[in-house]
């Protein structure tokens, strides 16, 4: 018998999957370009180590990149699961509304420019997030409300011309500029500051937990709108903040790292076939399973052709179809 | 011919009065671009099962939604134990009103009790998690309808029939005062449609709601309903007990095919047959 989910069951799958993330970022810091033993690790965190390199190894080069990936991951894992909500699309990914594409294309507008705005190439790919989100919010409307129907298509239209406007811009750059762009469009996580990490961290952190306010109204639009109306749900209000939600994660992931491809759109499905489709166990298992998912992606990427990297795109993309396709097929079957 | 003949209700207001509790529908109107609703009135009291049929396009389905609070008339109201429920905040109404209406399949499978479950909604409150008692409601609902075998099934997986059963399940676990089916019956097979509708006339009358049902189906009307309210082209033509509206030159006249209506040997109900020319 289905038992409805009570808070004890929330709490023991955060913890055990917050236990499972404390594993995977220890194993992450231990391994790169130079393996080290765990405990290595722990003294190089702590500053002890007997190798001064060990602790620059460990606290400043792979740490924050950890921490990145994990935030990273998090946040396009929820922003994922949120819009397959919205839309009631198990197709919709972080990026169908095209904030990922105003993103790049800010991006790739502050590396022409160069100098200092090229610099702060996250501040103005946020800027590109933020208008592509509200261009599409007014486009998606429908008699004073979001429709979901409408809003896919304003997104995918905007997405859609927007690559074509980047496509043009990258004709402009020189060719040393384009490879950076391209790194970046993949996804990147290996620039990262710590203001960086110190934005990032409260407002992925809120911005999960402000969506976990929404969860058992997502569970209940996914019957439908008009259903979720005669429910008692404000359809209009939910719509509207699990959107500005959904796009702020998405616009801060993706103007510190670019378009890491698959994650939004896989975790949530993965997540599902765990927990099944209540948002309450669901939320949580994307948070903290997408942040496992990319740290291990990164480590890959970092490992497999060291001390060359891989972009951490193409890592999620090579192991995210095949496992896109064994979804498909599971579910066909 | 506008014809309303309410012989078992004098007055809404004095049945109001002796009863205390029950549905009103008091003169609604709708406009569409193409399509106009004229201005419509009944009464149920509680534990009555009351039927709007009529021709397609004759405003049926508008009528079930504005008398759900849902969609906001031109003009007159629906009051439902002396609330007007067009000015409830949505979720106190949903805590009243259980509508449930043709829905398309979902993309996302849930298990039939979860699906049932979200009935509860409009009572959670502000806690994110279900209580013991919405559970109950959960497993009372399911079992009303038979559906504690399937429980477990996943909504994909079961036939249409019984995905049917689980919305009027999910509906009943709101525990309304007003229920409003739109086509409940329509991919069941005799033997459910005759079930359900029974069902509903049972627990109507057991759980003190009122239950509202659009269909197509005249006999079953006949057979189970209390009271019917015939429609065709927006007015209502004739309302009150099937004896009353089913009258053979009446239906011919509205469904533009010659009917014949006698008596069911069995139940004493009316009985609708089609003529063959």
């Amino acid at each position: 018998m289905t038992l409805a989910v009570t808070r004890r069951d929330v709490l023991t799958l955060t913890l055990a999957l917050v236990a499972g993330l404390l594993v995977v970022g220890l194993g992450a810091l231990a391994l790169g370009g130079v393996h080290l033993s765990l405990g290595e690790v722990w003294a190089g965190l702590r500053g002890t180590a007997a190798q001064p390199e060990a602790s620059t190894i460990v606290r400043e080069i792979r740490l924050p990149r950890i921490l990145l990936a994990m935030l990273v991951g998090a946040a396009l894992a929820v922003s994922g699961t949120a819009l397959q909500a919205l839309l009631r699309n198990p197709l919709a990914d972080p990026y169908v509304l095209g904030i990922s594409s105003g993103a790049a294309l800010g991006a790739i507008i502050a590396l022409y420019v160069g100098g200092r705005v090229a610099a702060a190439s996250p501040l103005v790919a946020f800027a590109g997030a933020l208008l592509t989100t509200a261009w599409v919010y007014l486009l998606g409307r429908r008699a004073g409300r979001l429709a979901s129907y409408t809003l896919v298509l304003a997104g995918v239209i905007t997405a859609s011309f927007l690559s074509a406007v980047i496509l043009f811009v990258l004709t402009l750059l020189s060719t040393r500029d384009v490879r950076g762009i391209a790194f970046w469009l993949m996804g990147d996580l290996s620039v990262v500051t710590d203001m960086q990490l110190r934005i990032l961290l409260p407002v992925v952190a809120l911005g999960i937990l402000a969506l976990y306010a929404f969860a058992k109204d997502l569970n209940v639009l996914l019957l439908g709108e008009e259903e979720a109306a005669h429910l008692g749900v404000n359809v209009a209000r939910v719509q509207t903040a699990v959107f500005l939600l959904a796009s702020l994660l998405t616009g801060v992931a993706v103007s510190v790292s670019g378009a890491i491809g698959y994650l939004g759109l896989l975790v949530p499905h993965l997540g599902r076939m765990v927990v099944g489709n209540d948002h309450r166990t669901l939320l949580p298992t994307a948070a903290l399973g997408g942040a496992i998912v990319l740290t291990l992606s990164d480590t890959l990427a970092r490992t497999v052709v060291a001390p060359a990297e891989l972009p951490v795109g193409a890592v999620t993309a090579v192991a995210g179809a095949p496992v896109f396709i064994y979804l498909l097929r599971r579910a066909a079957g | 011919m506008n014809l309303i003949s309410d012989t078992r209700h004098p007055t809404p207001d004095t049945y109001v009065r002796e009863t205390g509790v029950c549905l009103r529908v008091e003169d609604v109107t709708y406009h569409y671009p193409h399509f106009e609703l004229a201005a419509t009135s009944f009464v149920a009291p509680v534990g009555e099962l009351a039927a709007i049929i009529g021709p397609n396009g004759s405003g049926k389905s508008t009528l079930l939604e504005i008398v759900s609070g849902h969609l906001k008339p031109r003009s007159g109201a629906v009051w439902l134990d002396g609330l007007d429920l067009h000015h409830l905040p949505p979720r106190e109404r949903a805590r009243r009103v259980g509508l449930a209406r043709q829905e398309a399949p979902l993309l996302f499978s849930f298990e039939v009790r979860d699906f049932v479950r979200q009935g509860r909604h409009p009572h959670l409150g502000r806690s994110l998690f279900e209580s013991p008692e919405d559970e109950r409601w959960v497993e009372w609902a399911l079992e009303m309808t038979q559906l504690t075998s399937l429980a477990d099934r996943r909504v994909t997986e079961i036939s249409g029939g019984e995905f049917q059963r689980a919305v009027l399940a999910r509906t009943l676990a709101q525990r309304p005062r007003l229920v409003l089916l739109d086509e409940p019956t329509a991919n069941l097979d005799i033997g459910y449609q005759i079930e359900m509708l029974r069902l509903l006339r049972q627990l109507a009358a057991a759980e003190n709601f009122v239950a509202v049902i659009v269909t197509h189906e005249l006999n079953l009307a006949a057979e189970l309903a209390d009271y019917l309210v015939l429609l065709d082209a927006g007015r209502c033509l004739c309302q009150g007990e099937p004896e009353q509206v089913l009258q053979s030159e009446l239906l011919s006249r509205v469904f533009r095919t010659p009917v014949a209506v006698d008596r069911n040997p069995s139940s004493g109900r009316p009985r609708v047959t089609w003529v063959a020319p």
